[in-house]
């Protein structure tokens, strides 16, 4: 008997714990320190070798630097959203509420990093390229990824019941995934000033390894600052919702 | 060092106004990332001892 329940248990048992919304604000309390020291020595260390060891480009010129935080946040902004996506279909279909407050607490941070990439993108088109903006594919398909993140975060800030919410912002989410393969492809299907991609998962990288060595260094580091702010925000959105629990008010009053 | 001098450093070969503004902005966003969850639980947290306190002070 005892063997057979322990069959049918098919999902492992973290999967079970993750939706404890209790542990999974004590794992993240465990996790922070680690994540916040390795994300800001990889950001520090990558940002001076990017400024000061990193070469010019023979084209660009110094303004080639600004690529040491575009590509890092651009990658960031559609892995943040695919996450988005992942996690509001987890709570859709395993009505698991912490997966809802991921998908609640990568909004705001997905829409920042694709600011930044739009941001930076466009501070080194005006030298590049000679404009701050154009309508091409690869940046008006960023655009729109902007604009479903600032959609998702309207529509949780429109409706007040946290369960319906997160219902509509899953849905959303996964209607706008398919927006991500159209950047990802945007640069070959298209004509388009934008260039290529730095990194493939089958090729070298186009450029000398003391380029995209930093370039590297600085997407781990913006992958572990990723985890950071998203474990903040989780942290608080766990908080905010479990407010009326007794392992909050345990909380409130043991400070 | 790919740079002679501090000016040098700063002016980015003509290009410095776009390589700065470019790491500022993202300075910016980054730290915002940081502050602002970390602000929102203080305040919650808060607002929830004073409601505690309320009841506590009822009862």
């Amino acid at each position: 008997m005892a063997k057979n329940k322990t069959e049918k248990n098919w999902m492992p048992r973290w999967f079970y714990q993750l939706a404890s919304p209790r542990w999974c604000y004590d794992i993240t309390g465990k996790l922070l320190p680690a994540f916040s020291v390795l994300a800001l020595l990889l950001l520090l260390g990558g940002t001076v070798w990017a400024l000061l060891f990193a070469p010019a480009d023979y084209q660009q010129g110094n303004s080639f630097r600004i690529i040491y935080i575009h590509v890092p946040s651009a990658i960031l902004a559609q892995s943040c959203y695919m996450m988005m996506a992942l996690a509001g279909a987890i709570g859709l279909i395993w009505k698991m509420k912490v997966a809802d407050m991921v998908a609640k607490a990568c909004a705001p941070l997905g829409a920042s990093l694709a600011l930044l990439a739009l941001a930076t993108g466009a501070i080194w088109g005006k030298p590049t390229w000679g404009s701050w903006w154009v309508w091409d594919a690869r940046l008006t398909s960023m655009l729109i990824l902007l604009f479903l993140y600032l959609g998702v975060m309207a529509l949780h800030s429109a409706i007040e019941n946290d369960s319906t919410a997160a219902q509509s912002t899953a849905v959303l989410a996964l209607v706008g995934l398919v927006n991500i393969p159209i950047i990802k492809y945007s640069v070959e299907w298209w004509n388009t000033l934008h260039q290529p991609a730095t990194f493939k998962l089958t090729e070298k990288p186009a450029m000398p390894a003391e380029m995209w060595l930093p370039l590297l260094v600085m997407l781990v580091g913006f992958y572990c600052f990723f985890a950071v702010s998203l474990m903040l925000r989780l942290r608080h959105e766990i908080l905010r919702r479990e407010r009326r629990s007794s392992w909050v008010q345990a909380l409130v009053e043991s400070r | 060092m790919k740079f002679e001098s501090m000016a040098d450093f700063i002016g980015m070969g003509g290009h410095g106004l776009y390589v700065w503004l470019a790491y500022g902005i993202a300075l910016a966003i980054l730290l915002l990332n940081v502050v602002q969850p970390l602000r929102q639980t203080r305040q919650l947290l808060n607002q929830q001892a004073r409601r505690v306190r309320r009841e506590k002070g009822l009862s």
